[in-house]
């Protein structure tokens, strides 16, 4: 039973990590919009739906109360506006400038969080937000249990939909911007347009999945904003196969497996005293996993599925 | 007034030496390296581990440090520098064999920056660090009030940053370098060996960092993320600067430097780490070639 309730709570914390990474997966596996600003969405979301949700705390800003389907509609929008403002001012600019950009984007964000204390109570975090399906039973488990099954459900749609999406004429622009920018504009198509759309629509995957996570949680501080969740969601999606949602999906699961792993691993071999080292060893490894990815297999677990036309394959 | 430029000129400082790397990492090799500052931190832990060695910081002239210290920037510069090229031959180098993107490279570099700083903790700790405890006696220049510590830092960078126009200006290596940061085709078709400038590319570029490290740590402290956190000013500057330039580069810094200690003085301390940001925005949205850069 222990077990079981730990592979529940494991799989759902595995889950909304994988939204996040569809979001990228959009962004960077279709169109090649480099976002080391993950972290700053995931952030807004998780704290749009504090707000939303939360209890009426004195101290801070929210209190609404409100569902927490609202809150995760509310959080999407959030981050969707937010990454609307931020593409707006940086999706023009070269692929290194955009990565600098956004990733200043999210360090702000996190700023923002630390020190609006009025808003967000700073470091003290939003606490005791309403955990959904808690009231429905009696045990813990049984309640992650339910939230496990709207999480593979919200996967499933999110898959279901990006699939189409990527397979329509529109998904086929945003492959051609990710090849080659200026022959796609010289076809006229709009890549501004298109690029934008993307990377709002990317940001709302990951501004839901923040949603999710503070609401599994119940709580969300500034520590929750720390530039490593970026990486993780990049590690999660090189090693799944970036342009390949299936992928995504399968490196979210693996890297989050081996990341709660190493901890149980190492925290059960080494003494107790060498917590820092623990996580200190986690990171190095996964980086370790990215560079050799890169290396060795850079269209990663699950590569991305080529689509040629009919003709095309029967001449080889 | 004069104390916030004075204030300014200290923290660009630290930003020239680290902004310098980082720029010429970006002209010759092509890709923003999200590692330099964490290179910044491994030169400053170099260091703090010779220092550590030695027992001592030592004491010269009433300062807050001594020859072992001196002697330990020596050798964190040199071992700083092997570390980057250890890491250049073992990642990038092997990216660039096989043509990887420049986006698998700035990737790449991502992973460096947490494995280093990573590295850091599990060898050094968490926790804050200092070469040694000394109280700085403030000086008074000109009306600013400045600690001999960080009139240091500031007369060490203008040393270096003279010292790299001369090396760049009059030495073969240098116009290599900036031959190579120009058109490295054309580059390697006129003799030059590429390989060689991409190697001292990263001595350089990593052994300004070290000092930087170390004058850092000698003015604030000594921690894991110390570098980390000057990499979006390091970005900003050279940004703001023209990416093209070094010199660019460093005038960028400065800027940065005195929007941040005007920040501090005047408006949110706690924002000091958006100012860089605001100001990369403006920019690029005002003057994507930055102050000094040309237009592509």
């Amino acid at each position: 039973m222990d077990i079981l309730s730990y592979l529940v709570f494991f799989s759902a914390v595995s889950g909304i990590y994988a939204i996040a990474t569809l979001g990228l997966n959009l962004q960077w596996g279709f169109t090649g919009i480099m976002n080391v600003g993950v972290v700053g969405f995931f952030g807004v979301g998780a704290y749009a739906t504090a707000f939303l949700t939360g209890p009426n705390y004195a101290d801070a800003f929210g209190g609404f109360g409100l569902s927490p389907l609202l809150g995760y509609l509310g959080a999407m929008i959030a981050s969707g506006l937010v990454a609307l403002v931020v593409g707006l001012l940086t999706i023009r600019l070269r692929h290194d400038f955009l990565a600098i950009g956004t990733f200043g984007a999210a360090v702000c964000l996190q700023l923002l969080a630390m020190n609006l204390k009025p808003i967000t109570r700073g470091f003290d975090g939003l606490h005791s937000l309403p955990r959904p399906f808690a009231g429905l039973a009696g045990s813990p488990t049984v309640a992650n249990t339910w939230f496990l099954v709207m999480v593979v459900c919200i996967i499933v749609a999110v898959v279901w939909a990006l699939e189409r999406m990527v397979r329509s004429p529109w998904g086929r622009v945003l492959r051609a911007i990710r090849e080659d920018e200026d022959a796609s504009a010289a076809l006229g198509k709009n890549a501004f347009a298109f690029r934008l759309q993307t990377f709002v629509m990317g940001s709302m995957l990951m501004g839901l999945s923040g949603a999710l996570y503070a609401s599994f949680t119940g709580f969300v501080s500034p520590q929750d904003l720390l530039p490593i969740l970026t990486f993780q969601v990049y590690v999660m999606l090189i090693v799944g196969g970036s342009g390949n949602n299936y992928g995504a999906v399968l490196g979210a699961v693996l890297i989050w497996a081996l990341w709660t792993m190493t901890e149980t691993f190492l925290g059960a071999v080494l003494p107790s005293g060498l917590k820092q080292q623990v996580s200190a060893i986690r990171v190095v490894l996964v980086g370790l996993i990215l560079v050799l990815m890169l290396l060795y297999r850079p269209q990663g677990l699950v590569p991305e599925r080529q689509n040629v036309s009919r003709e095309a394959r029967l001449h080889g | 007034v004069i104390q916030v430029l004075a204030d300014g000129v200290v923290a660009a400082s630290f930003i020239v030496l680290g902004v310098v790397g980082l720029s010429m990492i970006y002209n010759i090799l092509n890709f923003p390296s999200f590692a330099q500052g964490d290179h910044i931190a491994t030169g400053a832990y170099f260091a703090l581990g010779i220092v550590a060695l030695a027992g001592t910081a030592g004491s010269i002239a009433g300062l807050g440090f001594g020859w072992p210290l001196i002697g330990a920037l020596v050798f964190a510069t040199i071992l700083n520098g092997m570390l980057a090229l250890l890491i250049d031959r073992s990642i990038y180098r092997q990216l660039r064999l096989r043509n990887a993107s420049r986006i698998s490279l700035i990737m790449a570099s991502f992973g460096v920056a947490l494995m280093l700083r990573n590295l850091i903790v599990l060898f050094a700790g968490h926790d804050p660090q200092f070469y040694a405890f000394s109280i700085q006696p403030a000086l008074s220049i000109g009306g600013a009030r400045i600690t001999q510590n960080d009139l240091l830092s500031v007369i060490v960078t203008t040393v270096m940053v003279v010292a790299l126009h001369l090396f760049l200006t009059r030495t073969t290596l240098g116009k290599s370098m900036r031959a190579v940061s120009e058109n490295p085709a054309l580059a390697r078709v006129n003799g030059i060996d590429v390989d060689r400038v991409i190697r001292w590319t990263w001595l350089i570029g990593a052994g300004l960092a070290a000092i930087a490290g170390v004058l850092l740590g000698l003015s604030v402290q000594v921690n894991p993320s110390m570098g980390f956190e000057l990499l979006l000013p390091m970005f900003a500057a050279m940004i703001v600067g023209g990416v093209t330039s070094v010199y660019g580069a460093v005038l960028g810094a400065l800027l940065i430097g005195i929007a941040e200690a005007v920040t501090v003085q005047y408006l949110a301390p706690e924002y000091r780490q958006a100012v860089a940001f605001l100001v990369v925005i403006v920019v690029l949205l005002a003057r994507p070639q930055g102050i000094l850069g040309e237009k592509a």
